[in-house]
């Protein structure tokens, strides 16, 4: 019954400690993130990374296309109305303060660029970084422009204009549960703010794994992630700005 | 969150790192597996209080006096919940899962270690929370694990329906995230960890169903956070998602146009991919320990992994099946009806496959095996009624009977339960270095066998009586008090099982710290977790990365050493 | 140890199916038009799901003894499975599931797709934690106004279901506590709901539907057998859900305009 017996004779791979003679990428299979030269392969980290990540949107996804089912059908939904004696619709419409709403879009796009600019700079630094091991190269003064800062200063923007196109709301008399329009406009609106909110947590770790001083390739892999979840945000926010627009 | 560095360069120090906040899967597999525990005890406790009710309505109970109708529900609602959360949702796929899917395809530990020493402390934090609905004012509630408003959503719609069910929904929405955070692990570690020479058609059945699983809960589980979101909006900030005009105690409510069947789509398009998410799990279980003590490889592996690709994907298309008596439109009853046998069909091909892989095998007894066999017993059993319920005209006389709670119990409450004890037996030697007791897992065995089918089976005829679901006194309507004689049956049945239970709980305990040791592969298997030691070293291979040849069940190979081949013996049996 | 699973297994399918024959608990006796099919589809699957659960049954058992492991016992079929047996027994699964689903739902477009008679007799039925309420329009065939304001569910009748006395097609309507049916007429039933889903569950009539708040269900029935059945409420409506009950008395066409003529004659 000897069992452990068979795989003494196969060693593949090293761990990660130990200078090792390198081996070729493995074929097939997968591949666990540890690299032939004994350190983590970014490469596969990476990739891990922004699975992990499509997953999350995908369930973040979820629970706006539920949202959306919720809005449609109680959009359509007549009920009974005693004075008429007859079946009415009572969504209401919300008196929506468009021009903030648009200004608070700008921002968002604007900060998605921002953050653009933070990703491809880390990726540029990490794809530079052999190249500047070398002693005595110097790539000249670099653009060290606080692109992850400004990102988040602008999404800040965005969630204190979502506050302040809140406040304009009740000052038209819109509350949550004045009408179900005005309910899904708060729902919708404080559902993606939540989100957005947690992104900014995410772009201040980010910022502070900078200031740690953790290799350039592991901050590549966080500033990524961050990234490509920040436009996520934004292409979601596009989205309930035109489902609030558009199917009022 | 990606691990900086090799999590693995060190094994955790200290009792806090190693055994609390520990990011190793195989721990926090034991910390799921315990919370399940810990939680079916809780659940079983509140269904034998249930029983004892319906036997002996004003019997006077030590410490909770005589059980009133509101409380009744209130058990009722909470064993669901309970059950349904944090046991069938926790021990197979956070239990079980998280230990062995990492191990089973090679890999030192899940994608995202910490997320998920995360994901199991929020799936606690939803436990305590639910817990506490119990002790609050109004105590818990008592509108079903179903939870359809206007009952849950109003609060003077009875006792409980205060702050308990505020709790509920809470408690509900801490476990989404939870479940979510874990999904999104097994799915990325699953497609991404896999060893060198294990490609997606060599993964033990047990993978494949963990997989499959956890994408059904990434779908899912999201829906069912906006549902209790949108509940908790109704409860307290006088929306109307799902309230209509409604007069409740000659109090007419502030709420208007709302739909209660918004309610229920929303809540059933999570509800159904979940009894899958519970039963999946066992099914690969069941695969994977019939195939090893059949000493036969899988009969059809493929199309095990079609069936269960199948069944996850039909999963989302039957939800309305739950809806056919609720003033849903008959058009969708019709096609949710057409849906739902279909779905049938590939739970058929797994049941065949099961019988074909004992067919023409050489069966060994050992406990694991006896639950396998036990499961497809159960599954049989339990799916048959399925289709009389998926028929709109014939659910016309079943539904919210006692034909349903028998339906969903023999498949979940003891198919899936099976999967959880087979598991049980046929992993702790490898997740605790020590057997357990042959003897009296035997004995536990036949006793659960008997008493759950004693149990569960006289439902079927109560509902075809018409003996209706959820109800807290059968001496009112006269003709369900004709059936209370198989209530009483039901009641002794359920206080022998649920006696027998203990057994497994000592058998286990002692076990761990007084069974005899274990070999690395005592059942002579061939899956990875097999070749490595008992109990696994912290990084699983003691440094060594597995390298994969052989398909997961190369059992009976002609011209073999043994008759066994394990998945790292390079010795290739290509069929695969 | 094979011998002792196939004889549990055995002994307890055995038992099992022993009471489902027997019928010692069955639906009770059909006394509406659509018994007949209903019972008839249900007998229908009745009997292929228990050939099924037998065959499985059965064969899991005796499979589980023939192939235990012993020394006299070949070694095992080193087989993967086998392709065309699982396309067909797939294929027959699909038939008999699809074909049981198409069969029954000619019953259910004609119950649920098909407009009442015309000259079908209507009730409203109203539930309300914990109690059914039931309304004719009388002779002016039409429901009165009714209104939550008015509601007081524990005035009973009229107030109960909150109609508006002063709208003239509530003069003649009839509110009682108790259904009346004349046999072998249609009956267009009208189901609404006061406070929370509650479900209107007449086992020998066949009927079940629920009774949902913001809802005016229409369903109709056709009561075939003179009795007295009982209405048990089949959806979790709080903690009165297991005596919100009631009987619907199914009478002849006489019985039946006398009584509502005695209920309109209170009303004076």
């Amino acid at each position: 019954m000897a069992t452990y017996a068979p795989i003494d004779a196969i060693r593949e791979g090293q761990t990660g400690r130990g200078g090792s003679p390198s081996t070729p990428k493995p074929p097939g299979g997968g591949d666990d993130g540890r690299g032939g030269d004994g350190g983590p392969n970014y490469g596969a980290r990476l990739r891990r990374a922004r699975l992990g990540l499509v997953c999350g949107v995908a369930t973040v996804t979820m629970v706006f296309v539920s949202l959306t089912s919720a809005y449609i059908v109680r959009q359509g939904l007549p009920t009974y109305d005693e004075a008429s004696k007859a079946y009415v619709h009572d969504w209401g419409g919300t008196d929506l303060p468009w021009r903030l709403l648009g200004l608070n879009t700008l921002l968002l796009l604007a900060s998605s660029v921002t953050i653009e600019f933070a990703r491809r700079a880390l990726t540029r630094q990490v794809a530079l970084a052999p190249v500047k091991s070398i002693p005595g190269v110097s790539l000249g003064a670099e653009n060290k422009f606080p692109w992850l800062g400004v990102t988040a200063i602008l999404g800040l923007g965005f969630l204190i204009g979502q506050g302040m196109a809140w406040r304009e709301l009740h000052l038209r008399g819109f509350f949550v549960n004045t009408n179900p329009s005005s309910s899904f406009v708060f729902l919708l609106t404080a559902t993606h703010a939540v989100h957005l909110a947690g992104g900014i947590v995410a772009l201040l770790w980010a910022a502070t794994t900078a200031w740690l001083h953790k290799p350039v390739e592991s901050r590549r892999i966080v500033v990524d992630i961050t990234a490509w979840y920040w436009h996520f945000m934004a292409v979601l926010w596009i989205y309930v700005f035109a489902l609030l627009g558009f199917a009022r | 969150m990606v691990a900086m560095e090799n999590p693995h360069a060190h094994a955790p120090q200290g009792f806090i790192r190693k055994y609390i906040f520990s990011v190793d899967h195989k721990v926090i597999g034991i910390q799921y597996f315990f919370l399940a525990l810990t939680a079916v005890f809780v659940g079983m406790f509140l269904s034998l209080l249930m029983r004892i009710h319906l036997l002996w309505p004003s019997v006077n109970l030590p410490i909770f006096g005589v059980i009133q109708p509101e409380t009744y529900l209130t058990l009722l609602t909470m064993h669901g919940t309970i059950m349904v959360f944090f046991v069938l949702t926790t021990a197979p796929q956070g239990g079980f899962g998280n230990y062995f899917l990492p191990i089973q395809i090679g890999a030192p530990d899940m994608a995202f270690p910490v997320l998920n020493m995360l994901s199991f402390w929020t799936t606690f934090v939803a436990f305590v929370v639910i817990i506490a609905a119990f002790f609050v004012q109004g105590g818990a509630p008592l509108h079903g694990w179903t939870g359809y408003p206007p009952l849950s959503a109003v609060q003077s719609a009875g006792p409980g329906e205060g702050l308990g069910a505020d709790l509920w929904i809470t408690s509900i929405a801490i476990f989404c995230v939870a479940s979510l955070m874990g999904a999104l692990n097994f799915i990325t570690t699953t497609l991404d960890l896999r060893a060198k020479g294990m490609t997606m058609m060599r993964m033990p059945l047990t993978v494949w169903s963990w997989f499959i699983t956890a994408i059904l809960g990434l779908l899912a589980f999201g829906v069912l956070l906006s549902a209790g979101i949108l509940l908790l909006m109704d409860r307290n900030l006088g929306t109307s998602f799902y309230v209509p005009l409604v007069v409740v105690s000659g109090q007419v409510m502030g709420h208007k146009g709302g739909s209660p069947l918004l309610w229920q789509h929303l809540f059933w398009f999570f509800g159904h991919p979940e009894v899958y998410i519970a039963i999946l799990p066992g099914m690969g279980v069941a695969s994977q320990v019939l195939s090893t003590f059949s000493r036969k490889p899988i009969f059809g592996y493929r199309a095990m992994v079609y069936a269960m690709l199948s069944i996850g994907f039909f999963g989302f298309m039957v939800w309305g099946h739950h809806m056919f008596m609720s003033g849903m439109s008959p058009y969708s009853a019709f096609a949710f009806s057409l849906l739902t046998m279909c779905i049938g069909v590939p739970s058929a091909i797994k049941t065949f496959n099961w019988l074909g892989t004992m067919w023409k095998g050489r069966i060994r007894f050992q406990t694991p095996m006896l639950y396998a066999i036990g499961f497809v017993s159960l599954f049989v059993s339990g799916g048959l009624s399925g289709p009389f319920l998926a028929q709109p005209v014939l659910d016309i006389q079943l539904h919210d009977t006692y034909f349903v709670v028998g339906h969903f119990h023999l498949i979940m409450g003891v198919a899936a339960i099976f999967g959880m004890f087979a598991a049980t037996y046929y992993w702790f030697p490898k997740m605790f270095g020590r057997m357990m007791n042959e003897t009296w897992g035997r004995v536990h065995f036949f006793l659960t066998l008997a008493g759950t089918y004693a149990i569960f089976m006289p439902m079927h005829y109560l509902g075809m009586a018409g003996g209706t679901r959820r109800y807290s006194d059968y001496r009112e309507v006269k003709y369900l008090a004709t059936l209370i004689p198989l209530h009483q049956f039901m009641t002794y049945a359920a206080i022998i099982t649920i006696a027998a239970q203990f057994i497994f709980v000592i058998n286990l305990f002692w076990s761990m710290f007084k069974g005899p040791k274990a070999s690395d592969n005592p059942w002579e298997a061939t899956t990875l977790e097999w070749t490595t030691t008992t109990p696994p070293p912290h990084d699983n291979f003691g440094g060594v990365t597995p390298v994969v040849h052989n398909g997961p069940y190369e059992y009976g190979v002609p011209g073999a050493a043994k008759d066994y081949v394990m998945q790292t013996d390079p010795a290739t049996v290509s069929t695969h | 140890m094979g011998l002792a699973l196939m004889v549990v297994i055995w002994l307890i399918t055995l038992v099992s199916t022993y009471f489902f024959v027997a019928k010692t608990w069955w639906l009770p006796v059909g006394a509406a038009e659509a018994a007949g099919f209903i019972d008839g589809q249900f007998a229908l699957t009745f009997v292929l799901m228990g050939i099924v659960f037998l065959a499985a049954q059965l064969g899991l058992g005796y499979i589980v003894w023939k192939y235990r492991e012993r020394a006299s016992a070949p070694p095992a079929d080193y087989s993967h499975g086998n392709t065309t047996l699982e396309l067909v027994w797939t294929a027959l699964t699909a038939i008999l599931f699809i074909g049981l689903n198409l069969m029954g739902s000619s019953v259910w477009a004609s119950q649920r797709f098909d407009p009442p008679a015309a000259d079908s007799v209507k009730v409203e039925v109203t539930g309300m934690q914990f109690a059914w309420y039931f309304r004719y329009p009388g002779p002016d065939g039409k429901y009165g106004a009714t209104s939550v304001k008015l509601m007081d569910p524990s005035a009973g009748g009229e107030a109960a279901v909150g109609l508006n006395t002063s709208d003239p097609a509530a003069k003649d309507d009839v509110v009682t506590g108790t259904m009346y049916l004349p046999v072998n007429r249609e009956v267009d039933l009208s189901l609404r709901a006061v406070d929370v889903i509650h479900s209107f569950f007449v086992p020998s009539l066949r009927f079940k539907q629920d009774a949902v708040p913001g809802l005016n269900i229409h369903m109709h029935l056709k009561p075939t057998v003179i009795g007295e059945y009982e209405i048990a409420c089949a959806e979790l409506c709080g903690l009165g859900h297991y005596k919100m009950h009631g009987v619907v008395h199914v009478v002849s066409q006489e019985d039946f305009d006398k009584w509502l003529a005695a209920r309109e004659a209170e009303k004076q």
